[in-house]
């Protein structure tokens, strides 16, 4: 009988699944690993639903495996077995079990539905942040401190950080894996979303709604930090812009990158603002800074030719604004230089 | 030229399975293509932008080019052989629902030879699929393909539900009716009240893309939301409208070779009918990170979750029809028995999903891909492909080859879950979906690789199945009238196939199972349920060809913006109606005679 | 029995259900009709959604003249009631009376078109066009799939007129008159709506 081999891989393959769900994957990126009380909720209700539905599974497959085994034809029996019309008691019990197992999922269900929808944009205590999602970059800007930063989202650890979701082009979604679940960012509206960052570390961030060529390249990153640390990132971001030491350089790139970038007070602000970008995880959300030669090396080959490595990016590379390559190394070594002290 | 006039549903059943299956086999293409470039991490087989037309391409041609037309080859092939009838209640318009879907679909994947392939997913969401930020015609191809595809649909619903009141024979009251055909009843209902809210969907889209209308352009007080709750609207009725019909044939497959009635019919009808009613109040769980708020969120969970319990209910009284019967294995049924776990687990993560707060951490990740393609593939196609073997004698003449049968089910079967099951975990570990690449080190480098393997073997096992109706193309049509020799319902009563007037005489039906209960009796053939007479045929017909013609003329039209090209093509379509309604169509008749001489479809 | 069964001079009393052809047509046609209460609603709730978002163009309370759309409103109503008498004038086999109650019907509908295209050529005149605003736009939609629904409805009669001439009130002709008329019914009851929705709350709201 041909079926048995594949139900025996099938069987522990499942019930492996629920042991693995247990403390898997990386603790900076995994929905499994949760490091923060919206994303264990959430992981509660995920171990929840699928323990009940795992026993759902073992029983089909329970009954499967035995009704094939049990029932298989005889090579030549031609004998027509009992045609039963149906049972009204296994039908109710099929109906009413299942209903029950619904509604044990159904309320923990509801009560976080309306536990994580809290609203803490009025709230004193919280840090409020407003997120906006652009084509390919994420924009983070601290509406109490007056402060706008790009790609690391600093937070103080053990505070409810409010945000404020918006969209500048196209829908994106912001998403921490490991700290909580998602929300989308809609053009024309704003959502309201509330995480916890207990624990210190750097979290990686994913956008998860297509919104073009460079989707998958749109990642970013959640530092959470001790609230000392963050309250000096804070006064570190007002402080007064450092410029290039070279005057000529400065004067570059002051013309051919404040028009859109800012750091400190001078500057644009439509593309990701610059102040310590030396000192963030990576340049452009995914090349990170340590490795493949450093924020140096990724913010030349970044400003040579934006589009080469994130296809779509609004930015011009050095064919359209006319860097040379001495400029370029000249800007990329200053910006790699410029870290905030926190 | 018979077959491009034909408005035979037989014949119709046959144009749907050859344009089905090529369709399946470019989304397969491009779906190979996807795991190829996801083989590695930051493979660059193919661009970010030439990733989004390929995943957009996938899923539009799988769900409306190769699914949904396979499902209607085997309701054009069975309907009206399982209701004893002759045809369907409207054969033009059922030729025209075919060439509709058929030119629809062509001219959507003309996009990739216009170098301007819609590339904003099948969901086609906006913004991103406006004029603003999808500025070439890509998007265009998307909304006038599915549009014209989409007019063919409908139709075929309307065809069908019409056949089913209409024209069941003497005898086969609605509780009589072999699960197939309630099967296709409901999902015809499905139809008719889904799709209209996909052509508003796509208007409104087109009207903004092409007229500069503002339902979604955010700067002129649109609303992008808006398209979401359309969409989906639709949308999730699409699904039902794709797995009932898989449900009828589990229920006629596993019946039949377990030589048992189905367990608990009733029960099967009810819960059927329930699963349709309850899918048109469910569709912003595709939405629960949108933001519609903690009230909307709740409702649509609790809603979603009690789909679950008909559902279930279907599950036990397929597995304890299987009990206590006599059961066989061949390609058929054993892709109907590799359905039944393999949709409990799509059907599980579904109950996972419908948790508004837990789908906050699944919504656009590979946990969902992974469970829509355990639902569709593991579901739907597992589905046809059993309806495919089951019903070949009765399309084809000849018995698919077993051998070649098996080979086909377990490759596919074991491919399939190779290529989704890790798939769960990559979701739940991070992953979003519609990413053209991925980072190393985040944990995803052996699962994808495992993923792609998985889809080469599917890919294999299809290729056995081109291979398996080649070869049985060239062997002689000598299938009897019953094949499987445990057929219950009508059309294992007559020739296969069929002559072109199905029944000499119209069956009178005294029960359920309608042909076992006869068997059991001790009968070899069906009571006649009137004398041998004059059967009254539908007249054949090139305008539907014509009409689809004028349709795809027309989309290109307004696609360029050639208005006066557009029009004509509609001038075309309406010139058609015209004619077809001045012109009275009084049929053909086939006399005693030439029925004994066996005239064939 | 066939299509051209009948005995000349003696039609059954409702002609258009004599074959199953026939029934068949009218029952499809009811689906038909059912897919387009969806689609009508679609087009309603997009409407809904968006009918406060004018831009820079007027509003809803500054546009409409109740006066003339609710001329059009009794014009299509006493249309649909002549395509009453037009069927019953047809159960009593009186093609003459029929035909002329057709007529008048398409007449009535011409004119509720006629009156629809003046209003809208006002409204660009008043800054309201499609391209205004997502109120506009939707409106336009709306109310414009319901005006091109009409008319071609205007087309069918004079068309189903015309086989009637031609080849007189049988099995096969009667379906077609009876169908239309049931097409025409339904676009006077969407309209009922949009007067309801569009014009009188669009009104209210200012």
């Amino acid at each position: 009988m041909k079926r048995w081999p594949v139900m025996k891989r099938l069987l522990p393959l499942l019930t492996g699944l629920v042991l693995l769900l247990t403390a898997c994957g990386r603790e900076d990126l995994s929905t499994l690993n949760p490091q923060g009380p919206v994303a264990e909720k959430q992981f509660e209700l995920m171990k929840l639903s699928i323990g009940i539905m795992a026993l759902v599974v073992v029983v089909v497959f329970a009954i499967c495996i035995y009704v094939l085994i049990r029932f298989r034809r005889k090579k030549g029996d031609k004998a027509i077995p009992e045609q039963v019309e149906g049972n009204h008691k296994l039908e109710v019990i099929w109906t009413v079990i299942p209903i029950v197992l619904l509604l044990i999922l159904g309320v923990p269900t509801i009560q976080q539905v309306f536990g994580l929808a809290k609203d803490y944009s009025k709230d004193k205590d919280a840090v409020q942040v407003k997120v906006t999602a652009h084509q390919y970059w994420w924009e983070f800007e601290y509406t109490d401190y007056g402060i706008t930063t790009a790609q690391d989202l600093i937070v103080p650890t053990g505070k409810k950080i409010s945000f404020e979701l918006a969209a500048a082009d196209v829908k994106h979604s912001f998403w921490i894996p490991s700290i909580g679940g998602k929300m989308d960012t809609n053009p024309g509206s704003t959502n309201r979303m509330f995480l916890e960052f207990p624990k210190e570390g750097v979290f990686r961030g994913k956008c998860a709604e297509l919104c073009g060529p460079s989707h998958a390249l749109m990642d970013f990153k959640a530092k959470a930090v001790s609230q000392e640390s963050f309250d000096r990132w804070v006064a570190a971001m007002k402080a007064p812009a450092v410029m290039p030491a070279d005057a000529e350089l400065a004067e570059k790139f002051t013309s051919m990158c404040l028009s859109c970038h800012a750091v400190g007070e001078n500057g644009g602000n439509s593309a990701p603002n610059l102040t310590g970008i030396g000192g963030r995880e990576t340049v452009g959300g995914f090349l990170f800074n340590d490795e493949g030669g450093g924020a140096e090396q990724h913010l030349k080959d970044w400003i040579t030719d934006p589009q080469g490595i994130k296809k779509g990016a609004m930015m011009p590379g050095a064919e359209d604004t006319g860097l040379t390559e001495e400029e370029i190394a000249g800007i990329a070594k200053y910006l790699a230089e410029y870290k905030l002290d926190y | 030229m018979d077959w491009l006039t034909t408005v035979d549903h037989k014949k119709i059943g046959i144009l749907y399975f050859i344009a089905g299956f090529f369709f399946f086999l470019i989304g397969g293409l491009e779906a190979i293509i996807i795991r190829i470039q996801l083989l590695k991490p930051m493979n660059d087989v193919v661009a970010g932008d030439t990733f989004n037309e390929l995943i957009t391409m996938h899923g539009t041609t799988m769900i409306f080019l190769a699914a949904m037309p396979l499902l209607f080859a085997l309701m054009n092939a069975v309907i009206p052989l399982q209701i004893g009838a002759r045809d369907v209640a409207f054969p033009f318009l059922n030729s025209l629902g075919f060439w509709t879907f058929f030119f629809g679909g062509v001219l959507l994947n003309l996009s990739w030879f216009a170098g301007a392939v819609p590339d904003a997913g099948w969901t086609s969401y906006v913004p991103l699929a406006g004029s603003i930020y999808s500025s070439g015609h890509g998007v265009d191809y998307y909304v006038l393909g599915l549009q014209i595809a989409g007019i063919g649909t409908l139709l075929g619903g309307i065809n069908f539900m019409a056949t089913i009141i209409n024209m069941r024979a003497p005898g086969l009251t609605f509780m009589r009716l072999p699960m197939f055909t309630w099967a296709i009843f409901i999902t015809s209902a499905l139809i008719v009240f889904a799709f209209p809210a996909l052509t508003v969907g796509l208007v409104a889209l087109m009207f903004d893309r092409l007229f500069n209308a503002n339902f979604f352009d955010v700067a002129n007080g649109g609303n992008g939301v808006l398209w979401e709750h359309i969409f989906w609207v639709f949308g999730h009725p699409e699904v039902y409208i794709l797995i009932v019909p898989a449900f009828g044939i589990i229920s006629e497959v596993v019946s039949t070779f377990s030589r048992k009635r189905l367990f608990g019919y009733s029960s099967m009808v009810f819960a059927t009918v329930l699963i349709a009613f309850l899918g048109f109040m469910v569709w912003a769980h595709h939405m629960f990170t949108t933001g519609l708020g903690p009230v909307a969120n709740g409702l649509f969970s609790i809603a979603t979750m009690l789909i679950a319990v008909p559902t279930g209910v279907k599950i036990f009284n397929w597995l304890f029809t299987l009990w206590g019967g006599s059961i066989r294995f061949n390609t058929a049924s054993l892709f109907a028995i590799g359905f039944i776990p393999t949709f409990v687990m799509g059907g599980v993560t579904g109950v996972m999903l419908a948790s508004a707060p837990a789908d906050y951490q699944y919504h656009d990740t590979y946990f969902v891909v992974a469970h829509f393609h355990y639902v569709i593939v593991g579901g739907l196609i597992l589905g046809i492909f059993s309806g495919l073997h089951y019903w070949w004698p009765k399309m084809f003449g000849r018995l698919l080859n077993e051998t070649l049968g098996q080979i086909t089910f377990w490759t596919f079967f074991i491919g399939f879950h190779l290529t989704f099951f890790v798939q769960h975990f990559l979701g739940l570990l991070g992953m979003p979906r519609r990413v053209y690449t991925y980072l190393g080190g985040q944990g995803y480098d052996d699962m994808n690789f495992i993923s792609t393997i998985g889809a080469i073997l599917m890919g294999i096992g299809t290729i056995a199945f081109l291979i398996n109706v080649f070869v049985t193309w060239a062997k002689p049509r000598n299938a009897s009238n019953d094949p499987w020799e445990d057929g219950r319902s009508l059309e294992w009563t007559i020739p296969s196939p069929p002559p072109e007037y199905n029944f000499k005489q119209t069956p009178l039906v005294r029960g359920y199972d309608a042909w076992w209960k006869e068997k059991m009796e001790g009968k070899t053939a069906m009571t006649p349920a009137e004398p041998v007479g004059s059967i009254h045929m539908p007249s054949p017909s090139i305008l539907p060809f014509i009409m689809s013609v004028g349709l795809f003329i027309a989309g290109f039209g307004f696609m360029y913006d050639q208005l006066i090209v557009a029009g004509v093509g509609l001038a075309i379509t309406l010139g058609c109606m015209v004619v077809r309604s001045l012109i009275d169509d009084h049929g053909f008749h086939i006399e005693p005679e030439e029925q004994d001489k066996g005239v064939q479809a | 029995m066939s299509a051209h069964d009948h005995v000349e001079g003696h039609l059954p009393h409702e002609p258009e259900k004599a074959t199953l052809e026939a029934r068949n047509k009218i029952l499809g046609f009811w689906l038909f009709l059912g897919a387009e209460v969806v689609l009508f609603g679609t087009l309603f709730a997009a409407f809904l959604a968006l009918r406060h978002s004018v831009g820079d163009g007027p509003t809803a309370g500054e546009l409409f003249q109740l006066p003339m759309v609710f001329a059009a409103t009794m014009i299509l109503l006493t249309s649909s009631l002549t395509s009453v008498f037009a069927v019953q004038a047809m159960h009593h086999h009186n093609k003459k009376s029929m035909v002329t109650w057709l007529i008048v019907t398409i007449l009535l509908g011409l004119a509720f078109l006629g009156l629809e295209i003046y209003e809208f050529v006002e409204y660009v005149h008043e800054g309201h066009k499609f391209t205004t605003s997502a109120f506009s736009s939707s409106f336009y939609t709306l109310v414009g799939f319901h005006g091109a629904h009409v008319a071609f409805g205007v087309v069918w009669i004079a068309l189903v007129i015309g086989q009637v001439f031609k080849k007189g009130l049988t099995v096969v002709t009667a379906p077609k008159v009876y169908i239309s008329a049931m097409y025409w019914h339904f676009i006077d009851v969407v309209w009922v709506f949009i007067f309801t929705v569009v014009y009188l709350m669009g009104k209210v709201a200012g």
